[in-house]
């Protein structure tokens, strides 16, 4: 019986390993963790960390995930345009303002390309940045919080896509409209299109020393589609470059009518010129609603204020600040290499990869070698200004990023690979395959001078087979490469939330070192916060009920609570006593109309609860806190509205 | 499957007249372990079973930053009234100054404790609680619940003391 059993068992190892041979369109997928030793680069054993943060955009889930590399684990999903019930964002009253715009209340976006802040070219880690597509606005999120601490819309824009880019002293934060449209907006018919409608390239100030966002000027551009942007870096500082597709201003069918043109543009931008125009009162200001929405640490809460004008510069205002450079084929990734040398133009529906040279472009325009104009924008030589082509490197060519050693990456969609090329000889020197169809590429400091040219992260548009099925729905799909040999080697794959754009990377040792442990009770500026225990109380203005809580391991203050009636309005604004690491609690109330609040040591936070009907209702902490979490609740007595049950409140009092 | 209809039918009208069939009225509450009527004496607890809170031990220092601690004779007002709003924001959500709370209420606590051990127990409560024998027994007493690391500085701690001195 054991030796059939045996021999059966053989057998169907054998037959295994044949069929699994036989995969070869699984590439190494089919060897296994056998055949590399891949397993153990990506090993991070229980209790260390990971080198490298990699913060990558959670697509139409409107947020930025956190992961570490190389383990590819998850560690935070940070709310940025999108509710999110877990962390009571957008939800609590002090970040509803976070999610005002213009167009009222947003509670969704789609979060594209996070990018992070530099200091003379390199990464310094103190922000990431990351544009909402749909409802154009850009966000700045606080890396010793790792939360969203400011967000601005940018009006005039729609489709906020070729953003949100961050120049070498992250002096701007620029944002590119994808879709042009009338401005002001007006009602038009839509066949008007060519001529009437502009594309907004928008210029937003950081300030260096507080992070705060301000619309510093919006550049007027035709009615292009304006798909990605780079800044330029070290000698070609002070320029931004910008994809564009459909220069034929279709405004139907785009599939098959803004792919006429045999090329498109790169709209080189000098900002430092377009600036100083501004700094010295050129341009024009026009009315443009927008919000800017800014959160406080001290406060712990956001405000809303609504913006009214804008100051619009023409190009045709400023000589030389402009100009078109010629690209094969609806270019989509405009990347500059970390010597600010080269730009790519990852022309989509081209075989080829263009390339164009910074200084010979500087040449073409000091010696006017002009192929025309749009809309009165020099379009330069093409011949002129290219600099090399990547000879039928794939198909489909998106995004290209560079390891700082002379090598540039780019991903190719329609082939599906990742290809790997010498930046000046244009030689192909290495190719993996993606599964499946990728998007976007990042190394670690990619879009800066230095990168850390270690890891290749692929994010991907389709999974298919990769994982076990979830229905016709599967998981969202990145992978790792290392590229530290001369060959790229796929490490490993990991599911992402939502569709990953973009992403940005970073070492760990610059960031985990500023990050907050907890808000300091003290310097807590929440006009609501209960600083002292025994402050705790509840009051009473009309029908609004502010009940001022304290919470720390095990109970709130106060827990009982009488005197509330049907139709009162009650706010919950609940402080967290504790004041060590990694102690936050939560609150939530039997049929409240919103979710939980979850609040870190030190921190004010505020739900509101409308109760319906007379009874005895409980609340209790939702964030498991100590041994004695379990007993971690209160009650609350409703009464008729017609009553007069005494307000009052106790903690631990019969 | 009729049958297992059938018997659950059955049970569940157990289930109702069990629940229905008790006249006799309950008294509140649960009655597990009751002490007994009120007119016999308690008995005097044997030494062994006093309770850590009551517990004096004027020796033990505790496990942390605190060596030693010469208090002088005179209270520093000042410093006590520096204390007493650190103790409010940071302390008093657990401890009231003359009542057992969640913890223990400090008024008296010089008769029971060392400075050094007051003060160890509030700058370095995890280690405490894990590895000193008297704060082991504390944690037992207050139903574990934790005594929570409040990150005061040794200056603040120190002023805390004082206040704690004035009650």
């Amino acid at each position: 019986m054991r030796k059939t059993i045996n021999i059966l068992v053989s057998l169907i190892m054998v037959a295994g390993l044949v069929s699994c041979n036989g995969g070869d369109k699984k590439g190494n997928k089919s060897k296994g963790g056998l055949a590399t030793n891949a397993a153990e680069k990506v090993y991070v054993a229980p209790g260390e960390h990971d080198e490298f943060y990699a913060f990558i955009s959670g697509g139409f889930s409107g947020q930025l995930s956190v992961y570490g590399l190389p383990s590819g684990r998850l560690f935070k999903v940070i709310p940025v345009f999108s509710q999110d019930a877990e962390k009571a964002w957008g939800y609590n009253e002090e970040t509803k303002p976070m999610l005002e715009t213009s167009f009222g209340f947003v509670p969704w976006d789609d979060s594209h390309h996070p990018d992070i802040s530099q200091t003379n070219g390199e990464l310094d880690g103190r922000w990431v940045f990351i544009n909402g597509n749909n409802t154009p606005r850009i966000a700045r999120v606080d890396l010793t919080t790792f939360e969203t601490a400011e967000i601005i819309e940018v009006p005039n824009s729609a489709g906020n896509h070729s953003s949100s880019f961050i120049t070498e002293n992250t002096e701007y934060v620029v944002a590119g409209t994808r879709f042009s449209v009338p401005i002001p907006q007006r009602d038009l018919p839509i066949k008007d299109y060519k001529g009437n409608f502009k594309g907004a390239l928008s210029f937003i100030s950081v300030d260096p020393e507080t992070g705060r966002m301000a619309i510093k000027f919006q550049l007027m551009m035709p009615g292009f589609d304006y798909d990605l942007s780079h800044p330029g870096r070290d000698k070609s500082h002070g320029w931004f470059f910008f994809t564009t597709y459909n220069t034929e201003e279709a405004n139907t069918l785009l599939e098959v009518n803004a792919s006429q043109n045999d090329k498109d543009f790169i709209a080189a931008v000098n900002w430092k010129k377009i600036e100083e125009y501004v700094n010295n009162g050129g341009g024009t200001k026009v009315p443009a609603k927008y919000a800017h929405n800014v959160y406080s640490d001290e406060t712990h809460t956001a405000t809303s204020t609504m913006m009214n004008e804008v100051l619009t510069v023409n190009p045709l205002d400023v000589p030389g600040a402009v100009y078109f450079l010629p690209t094969p084929k609806s270019p989509h990734g405009c990347d500059v290499d970390p010597t600010g040398e080269y730009i790519v133009g990852n022309g989509k529906l081209s075989a080829d990869l263009t390339v164009h040279s910074f200084t010979k472009m500087l040449d073409a325009i000091e010696n006017k070698k002009f192929d025309g104009e749009a809309y009165g924008i020099p379009i330069l030589k093409f011949e002129d200004v290219l600099a090399g082509t990547v000879k039928q490197p794939g198909l489909g060519p998106l995004h290209t990023e560079f390891d700082g050693k002379g090598n540039a990456y780019t991903t190719f969609f329609i082939s599906s690979e990742v290809v790997k090329w010498k930046v000046g000889t244009w030689e192909v020197v290495d190719r993996q395959p993606a599964y499946y169809s990728v998007g976007h590429g990042m190394i670690p400091g990619g879009n800066s001078r230095k990168p850390f040219g270690k890891y290749f992260v692929s994010m991907n548009k389709i999974t298919k087979d990769r994982y076990l099925p979830t229905g016709p729905e599967v998981t969202q799909s990145a992978q790792l490469y290392n590229i530290s040999g001369d060959k790229m080697e796929l490490l490993l794959d990991f599911p992402t939330i939502g569709e990953p754009h973009y992403a940005a990377g970073i070492p760990a040792e610059i960031v985990a070192k500023n990050s907050k442990q907890l808000f300091k009770l003290s310097e807590n500026k929440h006009p609501y916060a209960t600083i002292s225990d025994g402050d705790a109380r509840v009051e009473r203005k009309g029908n609004e009920v502010h009940i001022y809580m304290t919470m720390i391991r095990s109970h709130f203050n106060p827990d009982n609570i009488e005197g509330i009636k049907v139709g009162d309005k009650v706010y919950f604004h609940v402080t967290n006593h504790e004041q060590d690491y990694d102690v936050p609690h939560g609150i939530s109330m039997i049929g409240a109309n919103t979710s939980e609040l979850l609040i870190m040591p030190g921190q004010t936070e505020t739900f509101v609860w409308e109760p319906k009907q007379p009874g005895v209702w409980p609340f209790y902490c939702t964030d498991f806190c100590s041994a004695l979490h379990q007993e971690m609740q209160g009650y609350v007595r409703v009464s008729p509205a017609s009553s007069g049950t005494e307000l009052k409140w106790s903690l631990g009092e019969d | 499957m009729k049958n297992i209809m059938r018997s659950l039918t059955a049970i569940a009208i157990l289930t109702l007249i069990s629940c229905g069939g008790k006249e006799e009225k309950k008294k509140d509450g649960i009655q597990i372990g009751q002490k007994p009527p009120a007119t016999e004496t308690p008995k005097e607890e044997p030494a062994s079973n006093e309770k850590p809170s009551e517990m004096v031990d004027l020796t033990n220092k505790g496990i942390g930053p605190i060596k030693s601690l010469e208090l002088p004779a005179e209270i520093d007002q000042a410093m006590a009234a520096k204390g007493m709003e650190v103790y409010k924001t940071k302390c008093m959500a657990c401890h009231k100054p003359d009542k057992k709370f969640i913890g223990p209420a400090p008024t008296g606590i010089f008769e029971r404790r060392t400075p050094e051990w007051i003060m160890n127990m509030i700058l370095n409560p995890e280690d405490m609680t894990q590895n000193d024998p008297l704060a082991k027994a504390l944690l037992v007493e207050f139903n574990g619940s934790p005594m929570a690391n409040q990150n005061l500085t040794e200056e603040e701690a120190r002023q805390v003391l004082e206040y704690f001195r004035t009650l």
